[in-house]
């Protein structure tokens, strides 16, 4: 009897009954796209970082938000720069959770970012400018082609 | 002696009630093979037919005939066929907001499986206009809140962009190659090899000549391996190569198909417009959208084009 109580939860586990809503939660896979060391080894050996926090009231994570990440066995902090939950009319919708490392200036590490970055984040990103602290038009500066 | 001739009466009106049905399944044949098939107005087919000679007869004499494509050019002029979402009154004022709109940008016709470029004022960007191209991988909405989805690769990284076909922001829509695929929705081309939506941004567009119909691409798209984001072997997708999943996918996709469904003639008719409402609804707008092409086409004869110096 006992023997075949696993088999009946395999069960209720193999199906979902609600569809995917792509957020970016704790514990989510990103893509590192810029170039930085840690980014590329962490990508190259198959173990994208997680997101451990989203520094936002609703633990959702949306384009321009920081992130938390555990990234080869170190903690990093990152800015969203592309998701892929369904987005607003006019607003680009990725196919991957897209990262770009910073530090807490909001300087980031790598020197280039190789994917497409939507053109709203210039503006999320002004308003997140504070004076003598985090400062991300470094990032900006970094993107090689806006959608 | 009456048993028998019980018989016999029954057996004549058996026989009478065959031929009926026979004579009534000949004439569904009939319509259901002609354009009346989608329309969903299979319950009264006589008085369709009927109309269909009475227009014919009618066409010399110079009234508007609205021609039945027109629901597939022009899909979001019929309003949404839920019970509940009907609006008389709304639908009217939403038909006049749409012509006004095309009258001061040209709506083109598409279809999904277009490639288009779409113009629309940005104010994140320093020049306040982006351009993105791709391939018009879904369509829909009533009315005016009609949208379409483009998709396209760059630089190896898919990108999805959604539209609303009447947004005062949107500043151009063009169509670079107008073609149909076998699919009326695309979705799967996101759990496709990326070279199948990879499209270069500055396309050429690519001129149909005039009159002719709009090609269909018989292209089938190779899939990723899974994980997908739908179960594609379940949906009928013509325009996908084989999947290659394991025999017990196609067996339980063949378990909750529901095969019988597109027989279900009152579903379809709750799905759907009545042929004759769509009628009235496009002999309401039809003068005015093909005043609109005229006044399109004139306008593209009297651009000048600079010819280009090769070589």
């Amino acid at each position: 009897m006992w023997r075949k109580f696993p088999k009946l939860r395999s069960v209720g586990q193999t199906f979902h009954t609600s569809p995917a809503c792509s957020h970016v939660i704790k514990l989510t896979r990103l893509r590192v796209v810029d170039n930085s060391e840690i980014g590329k080894q962490a990508m190259a050996e198959g173990k994208p970082p997680k997101c451990i926090h989203v520094y936002n009231k609703k633990e959702v994570g949306t384009i321009g938000d920081k992130v938390l990440l555990a990234i080869k066995g170190e903690k990093k902090k990152g800015i969203l720069v592309g998701v892929k939950q369904n987005q607003r009319a006019l607003i680009p919708k990725f196919d991957s959770n897209n990262v770009v490392l910073i530090d807490d200036n909001g300087t980031p590490l790598g020197t280039r970012i190789h994917v497409p970055i939507p053109q709203i984040l210039r503006t999320i990103l002004k308003k997140k400018n504070v004076v003598k602290g985090a400062d991300y038009t470094k990032l900006l500066a970094l993107a090689t082609r806006f959608v | 002696m009456v048993k028998i001739v019980k018989m016999a009466l029954l057996s004549r009106f058996v026989r009478r009630f065959r031929r009926d049905i026979k004579s009534n399944f000949l004439l569904f044949k009939t319509v259901a093979n002609s354009e009346y098939r989608c329309l969903s107005s299979l319950s009264r087919p006589e008085k369709l037919v009927s109309e269909e000679t009475k227009e014919q007869e009618t066409n010399g004499g110079h009234k508007a005939v609205v021609p039945l494509e027109c629901r597939f050019v022009y899909p979001e002029f019929l309003p949404d066929p839920r019970v509940g979402r009907r609006n008389s009154l709304r639908e009217r004022l939403e038909r006049m907001d749409m012509l006004n709109r095309r009258s001061n940008i040209d709506v083109p016709e598409f279809y999904t499986g277009s490639i288009l470029a779409v113009s629309s004022a940005n104010q994140h960007a320093p020049e306040k206009l982006s351009r993105f191209v791709g391939i018009c991988i879904q369509r829909g909405g009533c009315g005016l809140r009609a949208f379409f989805i483009l998709r396209n690769v760059i630089d190896h990284q898919g990108v999805e962009m959604f539209y609303e076909m009447y947004s005062p922001l949107i500043q151009k829509i063009e169509v670079l190659r107008l073609e149909k695929r076998l699919d009326s929705e695309l979705l799967y081309l996101r759990d496709a090899l990326p070279e199948y939506c990879t499209f270069p941004l500055d396309m050429e567009p690519e001129h149909l000549s005039q009159g002719s119909t709009v090609p269909v691409n018989p292209i089938k798209v190779k899939l990723k391996p899974r994980p997908w984001l739908e179960r594609w072997e379940r949906q009928e997708l013509k325009g996908v190569q084989d999947l290659g999943l394991p025999e017990r996918f196609y067996k339980r996709a063949a378990e909750v198909a529901r095969p019988w469904e597109k027989y279900d003639l009152m579903k379809e008719y709750r799905e759907s417009i009545p042929a004759e409402e769509q009628e009235s609804i496009f002999a309401e707008v039809y003068t005015q959208l093909q005043q609109l092409e005229i006044t399109k086409k004139m306008k593209r004869k009297r651009t000048f084009v600079r010819p280009k110096r090769t070589g």
